[in-house]
């Protein structure tokens, strides 16, 4: 079985079977978020985004954008890091909508309201996860939502440094989703450890 | 300021300018932004780095990635325009812990890893340096005034400070 070391090994077939893997997770994470807030989303198209570090912070919209990160570190057969991004803006509607509430833009978040983000993020990731997991019959668990309100290079910054490690670029796949009405948008973004791209193409027969 | 003289530095990358350029990283996390200035000629480095230790990662072709190997470069490509090593000073930025697991285990303390190993490597070169801002949860934005040496650092709801 041909082993994949670095990012660059990966051929047209590896990115096509990992734009999937994006549509799946994100598909199934997409409808969850309908259901939370009872309101129709579109899905984009998934992206495999194959960066060089130096461009990794304009991928969400400019290195010192505003937006809040919620992060899960993955353990289990595929190990990395999964990320749900909202602009600020976005993550108050969001709240707003499952809250029931009216509140402006412009107010800062309470605990409350972070918790509830945090809690949207740990239903999204969770179905995001667990449709990849059935889809491989692979173990992924994820840790506790940890979240970050910051520049969009910082936070992108946690895990580029992981690929840093291994290579000189890094692998976002990112799908972008949009509530029409309110104009919430945001992405699902997967970084898989370089280890877990063996096993998810091997489990899907790539090699086979 | 004029943008034409804003120079921006990414990710694992690093520049140089001489007066009247401003050197620029924008979202600093766990990296560092390692800023080198000689006074006299009015020149500027920056090197925006991610990881501490060259010599512990086997594919490090890329030396802007690294604490050691990034600051060495950064010096050489200054004294290659004309500064002179021993009138470099250091101000450091970045570093930060940018989620609350990155504080409960060692490995994971990116961060205050990189600044160490920044500050290691300009005690070996004999570099000063003069202020710095770094660790904490927050992210930042820099930029390298050549006229004067001053080090603007932007924040969200942390203010804007000089060093």
């Amino acid at each position: 079985m041909p082993k994949i070391h670095d990012v660059d090994q990966l051929n047209t077939l590896h990115l096509d079977v990992l734009r999937e893997i994006g549509n799946i997770g994100s598909g199934n994470a997409t409808t969850a978020l309908a259901k939370l807030i009872n309101k129709k989303i579109d899905m984009g198209v998934p992206k495999v985004n194959v960066l060089e570090f130096k461009h990794v912070a304009d991928l969400l919209g400019g290195a010192d954008t505003e937006v809040i990160g919620i992060l899960f570190n993955l353990s289990g057969d595929i190990t990395g890091m999964m990320m749900f991004v909202l602009d600020q803006r976005s993550a108050r509607i969001l709240v707003n909508l499952l809250m029931g509430r009216e509140v402006h833009d412009d107010e800062a978040f309470t605990d409350l309201d972070l918790s509830a983000l945090q809690e949207i993020g740990n239903i999204l990731a969770g179905s995001y996860l667990s449709s990849l997991a059935s889809l491989t019959n692979l173990k992924i668990a994820p840790s506790i939502p940890y979240m970050a309100q910051d520049m969009a290079g910082a936070i992108l910054s946690v895990p580029a440094i992981e690929f840093g490690k291994i290579g000189d670029k890094a692998l976002f796949i990112e799908t972008e989703f949009i509530e029409g009405h309110d104009q919430v948008s945001g992405y699902f973004i997967l970084i898989p450890e370089m280890t877990s791209f063996n096993k998810i193409l091997n489990a899907l027969g790539v090699w086979s | 300021m004029d943008q034409k003289m804003m120079i921006k530095v990414g990710m694992a990358d690093l520049n140089t300018s001489k007066y009247p350029g401003v050197l620029t990283t924008l979202g600093l996390g766990s990296c560092v932004g390692i800023t080198l200035y000689d006074p006299i000629e009015k020149i500027g480095g920056l090197a925006h780095v991610m990881l501490p230790d060259s010599t512990q990662i086997r594919d490090n072709q890329n030396k802007a990635k690294f604490a050691d190997t990034g600051t060495i470069q950064l010096v050489e490509e200054m004294t290659k325009i004309g500064a002179k090593k021993n009138r470099l000073v250091a101000k450091l930025a970045g570093g930060a812990q940018m989620f609350a697991f990155q504080q409960t285990n060692d490995l994971m303390r990116i961060g205050e890893r990189n600044v160490l190993a920044t500050k290691k490597i300009l005690g070996e070169l004999g570099i000063p340096i003069v202020a710095e801002d770094t660790g904490a949860n927050y992210g930042r934005t820099i930029e390298l005034h050549t006229h004067n040496g001053v080090l603007l650092i932007k924040t969200i709801g942390k203010g804007i400070k000089e060093i």
